[in-house]
């Protein structure tokens, strides 16, 4: 266009003056007013807590320049070492069940049967309603003496369990809670994955006599692993930053058997009031769910490279 | 139909089974409870279907006249929060889809994976600064963290997908790009808004960790509330699960009704790495 223009002068002047009425107007009148209030929000909030970090910031009490003594303290501060080692259980068991039961799902939810829009609502429903409400009737459910969890184990011959009331048992039943919530996350996007898979290389298995179990593996497994990737990275993120149900729950306990990361992070600031360690914990934890993504990235990417070069 | 295919068909409902149950059986024990009277939700083995059934604790939490606070807190605070999100967040999205800023976007994910509680610590001290804890207007603002990266990140995708021709004709015609937005733009995005809207309702209406630091006695919020009542009423399950099924019913009532706007809400949030 442009270089048509400028071939002749004439053509170019002519050309100028509607193009600089024409020329595209700025959009950023429209973007302002969300930028000041994502600067307000989001990135005053973050240039502030890396300053509070290194500082000693007490409320009530005067606070002074630290340095990184704040960070030096995190490693040798044996609370928030056990946080880091129950969150990343928490987290590991929090992405892999959902995937597993998601997809599942998915494949289910994929197949026409009657009722299906209906029943796909109330399968989303644990991920929409209010976590704390869903707390309280999980916390009634798993009560050793009168919950019915316990009830339900008894009528197949197990024996009644203590759940969230035990050091042992506390997190997997926690995860129990995130999975029945979230699981229905994974399978929307797997489905969503689903719908977009051609229907020929599923024409030539029946054709081969694949059984269901191999068409799944074979076909449908490698054509959903982005999505399934896409699915595992916020469940990841969602995961390690899981409060509601934690704090509604066990508030951390018993003793400090399920205190995460967040959780800690939560007693630090807002009930020790201890605001310079309480940011520089929530800075480490930022840098630890950057790192976790990057890692899931980095093992997508050699998966990719070992796909083609298996295939190749 | 061949003995396969029933067979198919058997597997296909038992999985179906299997799937919904959790959800189903989990909502109706949450209703079981909050319809029952104390003796029969200490009862052993469990009732399911009490024999008197227990109005009275939905009538106990409706009459508490510090529950129709709690409520309006929520609605001053969830509505505020979303209309203020779609006030800023709209023609936001537009002018980055337009712009085809997509690196803007990136604050938004840096948003999406910043826990909760890292806004809290300095916002509160700002807030303590200002004199304003002990109204609303700190859990206001506060929720805005929630809301305006839904609404920006879903007005992006969709005005991504309106049609360029009708708005670049209006130009042609002498329109400002004000005008665009508000007569040609807006009309067509209704849909994405009505998306966006659903989705900063529900995630206000649901959040916990802002309230719980943010919140007086006299400025919580309906999960607040409820959260306060565990410690106080530890033994009377029936008033206790009906008030949570009462903070949550409406976005249960949403959720079902609006199915399809939130599953491509959430999808296109998904699917975009959001």
């Amino acid at each position: 266009m442009s270089a048509l223009t400028q071939s002749t002068p004439a053509a170019a002047q002519s050309g100028a003056a509607p193009e600089k009425e024409l020329r595209p107007p700025s959009y950023w009148p429209f973007v302002v007013p969300a930028l000041v209030v994502v600067v307000a929000i989001i990135i005053f909030p973050w240039v502030f807590t890396i300053w509070m970090s290194l500082n000693e910031w007490k409320v009530g009490s005067p606070t002074t320049f630290v340095g990184l003594s704040n960070y030096l303290r995190l490693t040798s501060d044996p609370r928030f070492l056990e946080a880091v080692v129950h969150t990343i259980v928490y987290t590991a068991l929090s992405v892999l069940l959902p995937l597993v039961f998601g997809t599942f799902a998915a494949v289910v939810f994929h197949q026409k049967f009657a009722g299906r829009g209906f029943l796909r609502g109330v399968f989303i429903m644990p991920m929409m309603a209010t976590p704390v409400a869903i707390a309280l009737v999980w916390t009634m459910m798993f009560h050793p003496q009168l919950g019915v969890l316990n009830y339900l184990l008894s009528l197949v011959g197990i024996p009644p369990q203590l759940w969230v009331f035990h050091p042992a048992t506390v997190i997997p039943s926690l995860v129990l809670v995130e999975t029945w919530q979230w699981t229905p996350l994974v399978m929307l996007i797997v489905l969503g994955g689903l719908a977009a898979i051609p229907t020929e290389p599923y024409e030539s298995a029946q054709i081969d006599g694949a059984n269901l179990w191999q068409v799944f593996r074979f076909i449908t497994l490698p054509l959903i692993m982005p999505f399934l990737f896409i699915a595992g990275m916020i469940r990841m993120i969602d995961a390690v930053k899981s409060f509601d149900i934690i704090f509604a729950i066990t508030q951390g306990g018993p003793g400090s058997a399920s205190e995460t990361i967040n959780i800690y992070l939560y007693s630090v600031a807002f009930t020790y009031y201890d605001l310079g360690y309480g940011s520089a914990i929530a800075v480490v934890f930022f840098l630890l769910i950057v790192l976790l993504a990057a890692v899931m990235l980095y093992a997508r990417q050699r998966m990719v490279w070992t796909e083609i070069e298996s295939g190749a | 139909m061949s003995p396969r295919q029933i067979l198919g068909q058997i597997g296909l409902w038992l999985s179906v089974f299997v799937i919904v149950s959790p959800a189903i059986l989990f909502f109706l024990w949450m209703l079981s409870l909050s319809l029952k009277f104390e003796i029969d939700n200490a009862a052993y083995p469990p009732v399911f279907f009490p024999e008197h059934i227990a109005w009275k604790n939905y009538a106990d939490v409706l009459a508490s006249n510090r529950f129709l606070t709690y409520f309006i807190n929520s609605l001053v605070v969830t509505g505020s929060a979303t209309a203020l999100a779609l006030i800023v967040g709209v023609p936001a999205g537009y002018g980055i889809a337009r712009m085809a800023a997509h690196k803007s976007a990136i604050v938004i994910l840096i948003a999406r994976i910043t826990p909760g509680l890292s806004y809290l610590i300095p916002l509160f001290l700002m807030f303590q600064w200002l004199g304003l804890l002990g109204t609303l207007v700190p859990q206001i603002i506060i929720h805005l963290v929630v809301t305006v990266p839904i609404v920006i990140w879903i007005m992006i995708g969709y005005f991504e997908t309106t049609p360029l021709e009708l708005e670049e004709a209006a130009l042609i015609d002498g329109a400002t790009r004000w005008q665009v937005f508000r007569h040609v733009a807006l009309p067509i995005a209704k849909p994405g808004i009505a998306v966006a809207f659903i989705l900063a309702v529900i995630f206000s209406w649901n959040n916990f960790v802002f309230g719980i630091v943010l919140a007086g006695r006299e400025t919580r919020t309906l999960p607040v509330a409820v959260y306060n009542m565990i410690s106080f009423d530890q033994l009377s399950w029936g008033p206790l699960a009906a008030a949570a099924l009462i903070v949550t019913l409406p976005v249960l009532l949403l959720t079902v009704l609006a199915q399809r706007q939130i599953v491509a809400g959430l999808t296109a949030g998904a699917v975009k790495g959001g």
